[in-house]
């Protein structure tokens, strides 16, 4: 609690700081390479025969995914509390891997936590986190994912709280990291609001991303929540079926298994069964891999004013495919769980109508998995 | 109220409920309460247990192997119950288990299976309003931590709103055995002390009697946990029962040995193996 006090309250003088602001701007801008693009995705826009498809292209940003948005805040924060050790988990490891980077970039030393399976799912990103001089601790508990390795780099903070930052990669945990990462990663949603207005002289009547712990989703949502005529959809992983431990969709609708619970200090929709144990998940892409969805987004669900729904791993594996054969970006495989969704729901939609796609990740570091997957 | 801290140090006993399966830890709660333990944590073993170090999480995962479940835990504390009306019960779980069972229907159950009271490690005080409630109707004991680097304003919270004793964490970190106890543990004994008068337990890593004489020093209990549940491990079910008595009676020192010796052998002589 101590840290978490700690934190809130560097927080909270940061926010107030306008050279705080002013240093994280410049180095979105100039190491990061913000703003990033809103592509207007005209073959696919065509293919579909539906709504006008833009793309956010956060796969564009160095370390290539939205995660670098919230390391970079948070680094700035670890050098003002004066600490030099960082932990961070990672499920696919893109939070590793831009963990890694701010890590060498501000030279704190950096151990990341992976789970064993997801370290063989992206070896690659196990190897760039190496590269860039972090520690990689493997996870062998439970089903060594990204879950496992959030406990245990719970147990390292509250080993070396005095020393250490933890660099939640989320919109998870305890106070404040489900509102300081949402802070963080709302610079997405308000270029696009920019960038959209400027392209169609109006704002977009959807916009879709993809929900695992939901950072790149409200970080495109928040901007837009006063304006109630833009849809806001969040897709989770809806795995390989319904049956629990086969998908991670905790509030899709048809989803049964999640109920209202705590997990790793957040109370939200957590999947479990019925003595309240946190059940195993499966999904195709390790970064959406996980029990609990951010609270945030619970609220949002409760109130109606975002809806989710699922995709399955075939469907983001096709999904994958057409963007890469349509548009030439191939995605990650957490954001083609976006781009499933944009296929289903564009052709039901007006020609003039606007749908805005965050691509949160590029896919290169799921080039391996979708070798295995896909026969080409 | 069963949860008396009369001996000093007297001694609180971890055990992971379900582990190595539910018939032998009701034995082993039997045997430690014979040995001399003044209260028994019942822990409720959870899939994600993130305040706890390798050997409770092995624990956990093995009873979660057989199924355990918390109303299965608290069916286990009414059988000790009848059998020792003054042992001290205290349930120990994380937040889930419960919230899923409900909170209301969790104090009834566990007041009605005859159990003191209950700690849940990842309930914090800033937000334990509804489950204090719950927990004084039915005039059941809340226990929390408190951790070496609380600030004294939060200490006092912690004091003010624990019942039955408080927990005071020895170190920062997971449970788990440690070679000595660290010098964070007097110095948070001396803080709490400020702000209550109930008995202070200091836990995480004791596990040798030169601890636990240490311990007693400056405090009123201490909690031994992962060192029990290793001993649980290593002897196996038939012996669980016996070796637990005789860890605890050792940690106490070897003035009771012989007292205690005889009566938790007769536990696992008749228990059936698992």
């Amino acid at each position: 609690m101590a840290a978490l006090e700690e934190l809130e309250c560097e927080y909270a003088k940061a926010k107030r700081d306008p050279r705080f602001q002013t240093e994280l701007d410049d180095l979105l801008r100039n190491y990061a390479g913000r703003p990033t693009p809103l592509s207007f995705a005209r073959r696919l826009t065509e293919k579909l025969g539906g709504a006008r498809i833009y793309l956010k292209r956060e796969d564009l940003l160095h370390t290539g995914a939205h995660k670098i948005n919230n390391c970079l805040g948070q680094a700035l924060l670890t050098r003002r509390m004066g600490k030099r050790r960082v932990i961070a988990e990672t499920g696919a490891g893109q939070h590793g891997v831009a963990a890694a980077t701010v890590c060498a970039l501000f030279g704190f030393d950096c151990v990341v936590y992976m789970g064993t399976e997801d370290m063989r799912r992206q070896e690659l990103n196990v190897f760039r986190m190496r590269l860039l001089g972090a520690e990689v601790r493997g996870v062998d508990s439970g089903s060594r994912t990204l879950k496992d390795a959030i406990n245990e780099a719970m147990r390292d903070w509250v080993t070396n709280v005095r020393t250490t930052h933890y660099l939640l990669g989320s919109v998870l945990g305890a106070h404040p990291y489900p509102t300081m990462v949402r802070d963080f990663q709302s610079v997405i949603g308000r270029e696009a609001r920019l960038q959209i207005l400027k392209a169609e002289g109006r704002l977009p009547d959807v916009i879709v991303a993809c929900v695992g712990g939901g950072s790149n989703a409200i970080g495109i949502f928040y901007e837009f929540l006063p304006d109630k005529n833009v849809r806001l959809i969040g897709v989770e992983a809806g795995g390989r079926g319904w049956s629990l431990g086969d998908h991670a969709a905790r509030v899709a609708a048809g989803i049964t298994g999640a109920a209202p619970g705590v997990l790793q200090g957040t109370y939200t929709y957590v999947l479990q069964d019925d003595a309240g144990q946190i059940a195993s998940t499966h999904s195709v892409s390790a970064g959406l891999d996980y029990p609990a969805i951010g609270p945030e987004h619970a609220q949002l669900r409760d109130s109606g004013r975002a809806e989710y729904v699922s995709a399955s791993d075939a469907e983001a594996l096709e999904a994958c495919t057409l963007l890469a054969r349509t548009e030439g970006i191939i995605p990650a495989l957490e954001s083609a769980h976006a781009v499933a969704e944009t296929i289903k729901r564009a052709p039901r939609m007006k020609k003039t109508d606007i749908m805005l796609v965050n691509v949160s990740g590029r896919g290169d570091k799921d080039i391996g998995i979708l070798r295995e997957q896909l026969a080409l | 109220m069963p949860l008396n801290f009369n001996a000093k140090p007297s001694l609180v006993a971890y055990v992971t409920c379900g582990d190595p399966d539910l018939a032998t830890t009701r034995d082993i709660v039997l045997a430690a309460t014979d040995a001399g333990a003044q209260v028994v944590e019942l822990g409720v073993p959870f899939s994600d247990p993130v305040a706890d170090g390798p050997v409770i999480q092995r624990a956990s995962e093995r009873a979660l192997r057989n199924g355990t479940t918390l109303v299965q835990v608290l069916e286990l504390a009414r059988e000790v119950r009848k059998q020792r009306p003054k042992a001290g019960l205290i349930v120990f779980s994380y937040l889930n288990p419960v919230l899923r069972l409900g909170l209301s229907r969790f104090c009834a159950a566990a007041a009605d299976a005859g159990v003191d009271g209950a700690l849940i490690t990842d309930l914090t005080v800033e937000e334990a309003g509804d489950y204090l409630r719950a927990m004084r109707a039915r005039g059941l004991a809340t226990v929390f931590l408190a951790a070496p680097t609380s600030t004294d304003q939060r200490l006092k919270r912690i004091a003010d709103v624990s019942r039955g004793f408080v927990y005071a964490v020895s170190r920062t970190g997971v449970t788990g055995t440690r070679e000595e106890v660290a010098a964070d543990a007097r110095e948070l004994v001396r803080r709490l002390r400020k702000f209550t008068r109930l008995p202070i337990a200091v836990g995480f890593g004791i596990s040798t009697p030169a601890q636990f004489a240490e311990v007693g020093e400056f405090a009123d209990a201490a909690v031994v946990g992962s060192a029990i549940v290793q001993a649980i491990e290593q002897a196996g079910c038939e012996r669980a029962p016996q070796a637990v008595a005789e860890l605890i009676t050792s940690l106490r020192g070897a003035r009771q040995r012989k007292k205690h010796s005889a009566i938790s052998t007769q536990h696992s002589a008749k228990r059936s193996s698992c």
